[in-house]
């Protein structure tokens, strides 16, 4: 089968490959550079597991082929934080809020909340909801994610947080 | 699931995307956003020989004022859309319309062209082009021709595009003074498609409905226009009562389907309702 050559800049980091048409921009990350942190979870573009941003959008990485990315930008979850202890916003608020149980959907979610932050930098809980809606997930019941979507637009903001995001009922 | 493999081209204009759809015989597919193709591909529905993108090509995007009407490029995004300020201004039915269409990040690669090429029957947008007598603008290897929404959607996922004709784009009259919109989606989950969707533009003046028009969403195999109660509104008081009373006709003539999210007549009855909500939203009544 035919192999295309791709130059795709992910997470910073610029490759330079080769790949069959059919692979898809997850399978490539996953599979052949290592970004194992994009994780599939279903066969119809539904579940936004996947989801990355491309050129600063989000997009569900299943239903983008990698030949596709060819001359774009990729962020995954793995290029988020700048060293160990400094990570993005969301992915603290994430931490802080307990925004997950498993963990499956989180990279996903967490990529999904930057394109609506970036988008709307003060949503209502109605707007998360809305702006979530492509991201699954089977575990929270989705109540800590949007505390964890508010608490990273006050952080972003440079805001306090309300007593009902920093304790209680968690 | 892995697609089986394909070869793939990315033409960056739109001759060349046709000669490609030519040279491929019948086995070429038209890649857009690929928010409905990659997964029928992943779950191996289809097996196109090879793939043609055309996401790249320049002539296909971008939204313009044509006086009358706006012309909108069949690789617009949805997302492109529904934030045009040509559309929120002129079309505010598919902007509307377009937000309820998925998720951001499918509006983010899904194309209004894609979404009528594909021809989904619960498909939000083929209601909206159908109800705003929209027209279609398709070329192929004999030229140019512009279709009538109202003749191209045919069936179940199924156009009248000739398999080597591509749609270049869509034109939307403007509807002007005194046209109100709105969209009502009747859906089970956030994400999800249209149980039955309701597109309606009303015109207004003095106390009356001088104008209507009604498109459905998942009521036929394809999108329907509400011809009876577009009829009975015409000329009616603008009423909760007069628009009750036309919209109960909403199901005439439709052929809804019965699956796992709905039986036929319950179908039939949320036409009915929404077609009603839709109406009295639409006329600010
Ligand atoms: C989880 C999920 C939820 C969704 N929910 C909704 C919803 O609620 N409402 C809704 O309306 N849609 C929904 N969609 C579908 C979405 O709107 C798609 O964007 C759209 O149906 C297809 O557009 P696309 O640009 O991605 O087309 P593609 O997937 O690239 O193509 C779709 C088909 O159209 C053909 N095609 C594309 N462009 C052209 C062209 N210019 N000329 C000729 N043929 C062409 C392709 O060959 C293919 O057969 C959903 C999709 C997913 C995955
Ligand atoms: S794996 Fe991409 S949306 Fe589910
Ligand atoms: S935390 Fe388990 S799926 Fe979301």
């Amino acid at each position: 089968m035919s192999q295309i050559p791709i130059s795709v800049t992910v997470d910073g980091l610029t490759y330079d490959d080769e790949v069959e048409p059919r692979t898809l921009l997850v399978h490539w990350l996953r599979e052949s550079i290592g970004r194992v942190g994009t994780v599939v979870g279903c066969d119809t573009s539904s579940c936004g597991a996947c989801t990355v941003l491309m050129d600063g959008q989000s997009v569900k990485s299943c239903s983008v082929l990698a030949v596709q990315a060819n001359g774009h930008t990729v962020t995954t979850i793995q290029g988020l934080a700048e060293g160990e202890d400094n990570w993005h916003p969301v992915q603290a608020a994430f931490k802080e809020c307990h925004g997950l149980q498993c963990g499956y959907c989180t990279p996903g979610m967490v990529l999904a909340s930057i394109d609506l932050l970036q988008n709307n930098p003060d949503p209502s809980e109605q707007e998360i909801r809305e702006g979530l809606e492509g991201n699954l997930c089977r575990c929270t019941g989705y109540h800590n994610i949007v505390k964890s979507v508010q608490y990273a637009a006050n952080t972003m903001a440079g805001k306090d947080q309300p007593a009902e995001l920093t304790g209680g009922a968690r | 699931m892995i697609p089986i493999a394909f070869d793939y081209v990315r033409p960056t204009t739109i001759p060349e995307a046709v000669a490609a759809l030519v040279a491929s015989g019948e086995d070429g597919k038209i890649l857009a956003g690929g928010q409905s193709l990659m997964p029928v591909l992943r779950l191996r529905m289809a097996a196109p020989s090879v793939v043609i993108d055309c996401s790249e090509i320049a002539d296909l995007q971008g939204v313009r004022d044509d006086g009358n009407s706006i012309v909108i490029g069949a690789g617009t995004t949805h997302h492109d859309v529904m934030n045009s300020p040509i559309v929120k201004e002129h079309s505010p039915l598919l902007a509307m319309a377009t937000a309820t269409v998925a998720d951001p990040a499918i509006r983010h690669r899904g194309t209004l062209g894609g979404a009528l090429a594909h021809a989904d029957p619960a498909g939000d947008l083929p209601a909206v082009a159908l109800a705003l007598d929209g027209v279609l603008s398709v070329t192929g290897p004999n030229g140019s021709r512009d279709i009538a929404a109202a003749d191209f959607f045919t069936d179940y996922f199924t156009t009248s595009m000739a398999e080597d004709e591509i749609l270049v784009s869509v034109t939307l009259p403007k509807l002007g003074a005194g046209w109100g919109y709105h969209y009502e989606k009747f859906q089970r989950t956030a994400q999800g498609w249209a149980i039955v969707g309701v597109a309606a533009a009303v015109h207004r003046s003095n106390g009356n409905i001088t104008a209507a028009r009604i498109g459905l969403t998942n009521m036929a195999p394809s999108p329907v226009r509400a011809s009876s109660v577009e009829t009975a509104l015409s000329g009616a008081d603008a009423t909760v009562k007069a628009v009750g009373d036309a919209a109960a006709s909403a199901a005439d003539g439709t052929r809804a389907t019965s699956d796992l999210h709905a039986a036929a007549d319950y179908r039939e009855h949320l036409a009915r309702v929404i077609t009603k909500r839709a109406v009295l939203t639409a006329g600010g009544i």
